[in-house]
């Protein structure tokens, strides 16, 4: 159990995110009792998996360390499948496809090992350059440059950039090197960036009028991107100090990165759902669409926090095994 | 007592291994599941792509009906040898058809005949071979000879999309893809084999056109 080094701040966190979803349960049956006639079963779906994506993620996050990277890998893994089962892909890639999903265990076992020079090059320039040889050995030239942009492209968004989401977990400081931030570090970035799409709904629902991106995203609005930063950068600066190791003014700004951050990973993945003309990424999760819908502001949060964090203090891990 | 081993064999099989591996390698996208039959005699129809074909649609139903679950399988494949056809025949439960009807006494479709007045769920894969992955062929009309002799079996087209890219013919190596099931509603015998067949592969094609796929080429 990892229980005895998660701090006090980080309980309390846990338990009011619980509360939150319990007021969230409660409204909408509220909603359903008093008004029969309004077809709620979406909002029903959509508060009922959050109760499962909450229950799952927390638990990942408290039995211990080498679960925690499990659950990421895993989440990289069904971001992955879902991206390579969306977009169109050649019958003869399936070897090079093989390739791209081995790169998911070792991303995670350079983590792992705490091997930050590995985990920053391997996908951007090793898998890089792997991926076109195992391409070209087949041979198929036809759709060459599409197949493999779209694969690397997917690799790096769902792999990549999820894992440092991952990375934050195993930093330990040189002042204070028993200590394990990176538990409240990845319960900040996750929550703050899940309530800042939250936030960008309610409220483009309320307010919003002119949009902001009508070709990508036509439900998107000014009001929404503006109330959602507002709100995302609020709630940090409150959170951070509480709940991780930056200050307040370093939170803000973290609130900031995040909320501005969340809603480009938001559109890139809106854009690439219109170009292939599907609402959903997927159905696993009901109410949401799949995971890439839920997890699509995360892609751009992750590695923009971790940067951020990371530039901010001294760490142990900046080589092979350092930390150790 | 056989019986009974059999069906524990095939019981863990797909609880401990089958059913974890579809949801974590593989994972099923099944639209109107509820339009499975509930108990038998029924016919599944379904597009063949796949080795995985036939336990997909098995692991689709609950564990408690898999013992009255028969995918038809050919015979020259699966008793190549010893142990697959002992798998085959025990672990699966297949009902073996013999394609090159060696045998001119019996009906090659008489073992179907048979375990539908059992009142066993038949899964049969018309297109008669694994053929083109991700293609959906011609069905060949032993189908309908099935659907004359039981008027009243409800026979249900069933389309599914991704095992052609997952697993198809010749391969042996697994890359993971979302799997997508149509469950379309059932037909019945109406007595004319040509309408029966243009009914059934009208449904087919609608329900693959209930998917937008990409492009797989």
């Amino acid at each position: 159990m990892n229980l005895e080094i998660l701090s006090p701040e980080v309980r309390w966190f846990l338990i009011s995110i619980g509360a939150m979803l319990v007021l969230a349960t409660v409204i909408v049956q509220t909603l359903i009792r008093l008004k029969p006639g309004i077809d709620l079963g979406s909002l029903t779906q959509r508060v009922n998996s959050w109760w499962m994506i909450t229950g799952v993620f927390t638990f990942a996050m408290v039995l211990s360390r080498n679960i925690s990277l499990g659950f990421f890998a895993f989440i990289s893994f069904l971001a992955l499948k879902e991206f390579l089962s969306l977009i169109p892909t050649r019958r003869a890639d399936r070897r090079v496809l093989f390739w791209a999903y081995l790169a998911i265990p070792l991303q995670f076992l350079w983590i792992y090992l705490e091997w930050y020079g590995l985990f920053i090059i391997f996908i951007p320039v090793y898998m890089f350059l792997l991926l076109p040889l195992r391409m070209v050995m087949i041979g198929q030239t036809q759709g060459y440059i599409r197949a493999i942009g779209t694969i690397h492209w997917g690799l790096m968004l769902t792999v990549f950039c999820l894992s440092h989401t991952a990375f934050l977990l195993i930093l330990r400081r040189v002042d204070a090197p028993a200590e394990v931030p990176g538990v409240g570090l990845v319960l900040f970035l996750v929550v703050m960036t899940q309530f800042n799409d939250v936030c960008q709904f309610l409220w483009g629902k309320s307010l919003g009028r002119s949009k902001i991106l009508p070709k990508v995203s036509p439900g998107k609005t000014w009001a929404g991107f503006l109330g959602g930063v507002a709100s995302t950068t609020l709630a940090a600066w409150q959170v951070g100090p509480f709940l991780t190791i930056l200050d307040a003014g370093q939170s803000l700004l973290a609130g900031l990165i995040i909320s501005i951050g969340g809603f480009i990973g938001d559109v890139n993945l809106s854009a690439l759902k219109r170009d292939l003309q599907v609402k959903d990424s997927g159905s696993l999760l009901p109410g949401h669409g799949g995971i890439l819908d839920r997890i699509d502001s995360l892609t751009y949060t992750a590695p923009l926090f971790f940067h951020f964090v990371y530039w901010s203090f001294h760490w142990h891990t900046f080589g092979a095994g350092v930390g150790k | 007592m056989i019986n009974n081993v059999n069906n524990l064999c095939r019981l863990l099989f797909f609880a401990l291994f089958m059913r974890p591996f579809m949801l974590i390698m593989l994972g099923l996208n099944v639209r109107n599941r509820e339009r499975l039959p509930e108990a038998g005699p029924a016919v599944l129809v379904a597009n063949h792509n796949s080795h995985l074909d036939a336990i997909t649609l098995m692991s689709l139903f609950p564990l408690r009906m898999l013992h009255k679950i028969r995918p038809v399988a050919a015979q020259d494949y699966f008793f190549r040898n010893p142990l697959l056809k002992w798998f085959a025949l025990h672990v699966i439960g297949i009902l073996p058809i013999d394609r090159e009807m060696k045998s001119k006494r019996t009906h090659p479709l008489s073992g179907i005949n048979a375990a539908l007045k059992r009142g066993e769920i038949v899964i049969i894969f018309p297109e008669g071979s694994r053929g083109c992955p991700e293609q959906l062929g011609k069905f060949k009309a032993g189908i309908a000879h099935i659907a004359k002799h039981n008027p009243e079996v409800p026979v249900n087209p069933v389309f599914m999309h991704g095992l052609g890219k997952a697993l198809p013919k010749g391969e042996t190596l697994l890359v993971p893809f979302f799997l997508d099931i149509f469950v379309g509603k059932h037909l019945r015998w109406e007595g004319d084999r040509n309408h029966f067949m243009e009914t059934l592969s009208t449904r087919m094609t609608v329900l693959a056109a209930e998917g937008e796929f990409p492009p797989w080429d």
